[in-house]
C-alpha cells in the first residue's frame, strides 16, 4: 500500500504551481506561525507548565498568555472559561459529552441541526448509549436552521442545543443570537453550544454578544497547527471531564499541555485578527473570482449554501453535475490542484455529505460536488491557475462520462 | 460516513488517465448499463458481437471514482476477441481485480459492478437475438448481476426518500 502512494506521488513530480485549496481537512502553517513554534520546542518552555522550575515556570506563563490572548479574541471573561483541547473533535466531544454527563440530572435530550459537523452529529448519537436522545433540526435549502422546529424541539428536559455557527460545508451563517433567545426562553436551562470552526477568523464571532454558553474553534482552521483547538465554557455552569489523568493548567483536559502547538494556535489567531477586516476582504475576494470564474468557464454546476452575507467569506461548494468527486479530486490534484468532494466514493452505497443531502440536494449532485475555501495566504495568480486548469479537469471526466450518469 | 485512504496502484492510476476503449460505439451490437449515479457509480458497456458470438469490440462510459473508470477499462480490454462463452465464464470480479494490480477492498464493489454490466450485456445479446440461452448460462441472476441490481433498487430507494427535500430544489 505504501509502495502505491509512492507511485501516486512521482505521478505528481513536475507540477510546477500548486494551490491548496482544502482548508476545510487541513491547511499549510504558514512560516510565520512555525517559526512563533520553534523555540518552545528546544530553547525555552519546554517543561511541564505544572512544575516548580524555571522551563515549567516558562510553559506556564506561556500557556497563560495564550489564555489571555485567545479567551480575548472570543471574548470571554476569564482565562478559566477556555480549554485547549487537541483539535475540533476533542472540543465538540467534551462540549457535549461534558455538559450531558454533568446536567443529566436535569433532563436528557440534545437538540442539534441535522446538518452539524460528524464530531457533533456522532458523539450526540452516541449519548443514546447513555440514554440521552437527539433531535435533528431540519435546514432549508441553503442550510439556514428551522427556527420554529428549534423552539418546538426546545422542552424542559432539553439540556443541549448545538449548532455551527457557520457550517463546515457550505459556509451558511446561523442566526446564533436568535437561536439562543429562543431556545433561552423556552427552556432558561438549557445550554447552547456552538461549534464556531469555520465562523472564527471569518465573521465577527462574540461569546457575550451571541450569549452561548459553549463554543468550539479549531487551530487548523485559522492556519494555525493541527491537533490544538479550544472550548469555551461559561463560568458557573458544571461540567464533567471526559478523560482523567494528571490535572495541569486545564482541569477539563487532563494530561501535558502542548507548550508548542498551544504558541502555534495563539499566533495565528492574532494574525487572523489583527487585520481581520483586510483578512476576510481578501478571503472573499479570492473567493468571488474562484467561483464566477467556474460559473464562467463552465455550465451544468449547483452552487451549494447561501449568496451574500450570510455566507462565510471563505467558502465555496459547487455541484458538478455529469461528473463524480472523486475521480475530480484526482485529476485535480494531478495538476497542483487539492480540493475535497461530497462523493461518498470511498465506501459502497453510502449517502454522500449529509449536509448536501439536508439541503435537498440530490445523491448524484452530491457526489459531484468539489469543497473549497479560500486563505489570505492564496493570491489571485494562484485563482487564476485554479480557473486555468480546473474547466478541462472536468471535461475530461466528463468526457468518461459521457452519456453514462444522466439521472 | 468514514473516509478511508485510498492508495490506488499504477495499473490503476493509468488507466484512469488514459482509459483505453473510452467511449459510445455508435455501431455496438448490445448495449448494458449498470449502476446508478444516486450511488456515485455507474457502468455502460457497448459490445459488437460477431455472429460466431465473438466480442470483436468493446468500449465503455463510466461514472464514478477512479477505480470505476479503470476497472471499466480493463474489463474492455479483458475481454476483446473472447468468445461469449469464455467472457461469462473467465472473467469475475477477482479475476479483474487481480488483472488491475490489486484494489483498495472498499473498492472491489467496482469489479463487481463491471462485472455485473457484462454479464448483462452477454445476457441481453441472446434476449435481443431471440435465441435460447446457451447452456452455460444460468437462468439465475449471477453475483455481479444481483450486486447491480442491488445498488440500483437501493439508489430508488433513496431517491424516494429524498422527493420531498428534491422539491426544495431552486
Amino acid at each position: 500500500m505504501v509502495e502505491n502512494v509512492k507511485e501516486l506521488l512521482k505521478l505528481h513530480e513536475g507540477i510546477t504551481h500548486e494551490v491548496y485549496l482544502d482548508n476545510e481537512n487541513s491547511s499549510i502553517v504558514p512560516k510565520e506561525v512555525v517559526d512563533s513554534m520553534l523555540p518552545y520546542f528546544d530553547k525555552k518552555a519546554y517543561g511541564n507548565p505544572t512544575l516548580t522550575h524555571k522551563p515549567g515556570w516558562e510553559a506556564f506563563e506561556a500557556i497563560m498568555t495564550c489564555f489571555k490572548k485567545i479567551s480575548g479574541t472570543l471574548g470571554a471573561k476569564n482565562l478559566e472559561d477556555i480549554t485547549f483541547t487537541p483539535g475540533e473533535t476533542e472540543a465538540n466531544n467534551l462540549a457535549i459529552m461534558g455538559t450531558c454527563f454533568a446536567q443529566k440530572g436535569k433532563g436528557k435530550k440534545i437538540v442539534i441541526s441535522e446538518i452539524e459537523p460528524i464530531n457533533v452529529l456522532q458523539v450526540a448519537e452516541m449519548m443514546g448509549k447513555f440514554g440521552f436522545s437527539t433531535t435533528k433540526i431540519p435546514v432549508d435549502r441553503e442550510g439556514f436552521v428551522n427556527l420554529e422546529k428549534l423552539k418546538e424541539a426546545v422542552d424542559n428536559e432539553t439540556i443541549l442545543v448545538s449548532i455551527s455557527s457557520v457550517n463546515n460545508e457550505i459556509g451558511t451563517v446561523q442566526p446564533i443570537e436568535e437561536a439562543v433567545d429562543i431556545v433561552k426562553a423556552k427552556n432558561p436551562q438549557t445550554l447552547f453550544h456552538s461549534d464556531a470552526s469555520d465562523a472564527y477568523g471569518r465573521i465577527p464571532f462574540n461569546v457575550q454578544n451571541l450569549k452561548v454558553d459553549l463554543a468550539t474553534v479549531s487551530s487548523y482552521k485559522i492556519q494555525g497547527p493541527r491537533g490544538m483547538g479550544a472550548m469555551y465554557l461559561r463560568e458557573g455552569i458544571n461540567m464533567e471531564r471526559i478523560l482523567e489523568g494528571q490535572i495541569g493548567t486545564q482541569k477539563l483536559w487532563p494530561g501535558v499541555e502542548n507548550t508548542p502547538l498551544i504558541v502555534g494556535f495563539t499566533k495565528a489567531s492574532e494574525l487572523a485578527f489583527e487585520n481581520f477586516d483586510a483578512n476576510t476582504a481578501k478571503m472573499r475576494m479570492l473567493r468571488e473570482k474562484l467561483v464566477d470564474g467556474i460559473f464562467n468557464e463552465l455550465t451544468d454546476l449547483r452552487f451549494n449554501g447561501p449568496k451574500g452575507d450570510k455566507r462565510s467569506p471563505d467558502n465555496a461548494n459547487i455541484s458538478i453535475l455529469r461528473a463524480e468527486g472523486e475521480a475530480l479530486t484526482i485529476e485535480l490534484s494531478l495538476k497542483g490542484i487539492y480540493v475535497s468532494s461530497g462523493s461518498a466514493c470511498s465506501r459502497r452505497l453510502l449517502q454522500p455529505s449529509h449536509v448536501l443531502v439536508a439541503i435537498g440536494r440530490r445523491f448524484s449532485e452530491a457526489h459531484g460536488s468539489i469543497l473549497m475555501k479560500t486563505t489570505r495566504y492564496l493570491a489571485e495568480e494562484d485563482i487564476d491557475y485554479v480557473l486555468e486548469v480546473l474547466p478541462s479537469a472536468v471535461n475530461r471526466i466528463r468526457g468518461i462520462v459521457g452519456s453514462t450518469g444522466v439521472d | 460516513m468514514s473516509r478511508i485512504p485510498l492508495p490506488y496502484n499504477p495499473k490503476v492510476m493509468d488507466l484512469f488517465r488514459n482509459p483505453k476503449n473510452l467511449g459510445k460505439m455508435e455501431d455496438a451490437t448490445v448495449v448494458a448499463v449498470a449502476g446508478n449515479p444516486a450511488c456515485g457509480d455507474m457502468i455502460t458497456f457497448y459490445l459488437k458481437i460477431s455472429d460466431k458470438d465473438i466480442i470483436e469490440k468493446a468500449s465503455f462510459e463510466s461514472y464514478g471514482c477512479a477505480a470505476n473508470i479503470a476497472t471499466s477499462s480493463i474489463v474492455t480490454e479483458m475481454i476483446k476477441g473472447l468468445s461469449l462463452e469464455a467472457a461469462w465464464l473467465d472473467i469475475t470480479w477477482k479475476k479483474v481485480t487481480e488483472e488491475i494490480g490489486g484494489l483498495p477492498s472498499v473498492k472491489f464493489h467496482c469489479g463487481v459492478l463491471a462485472v455485473g454490466a457484462l454479464k448483462r450485456a452477454i445476457r441481453q445479446y441472446f434476449k435481443q437475438k431471440g435465441v435460447e440461452a446457451p447452456s452455460w448460462m444460468p437462468k439465475e441472476n449471477t453475483f455481479e448481476e444481483k450486486q447491480a441490481l442491488e445498488e440500483e433498487e437501493l439508489a430508488k430507494l433513496l431517491s424516494k426518500r429524498l422527493k420531498p427535500e428534491a422539491e426544495k430544489q431552486s
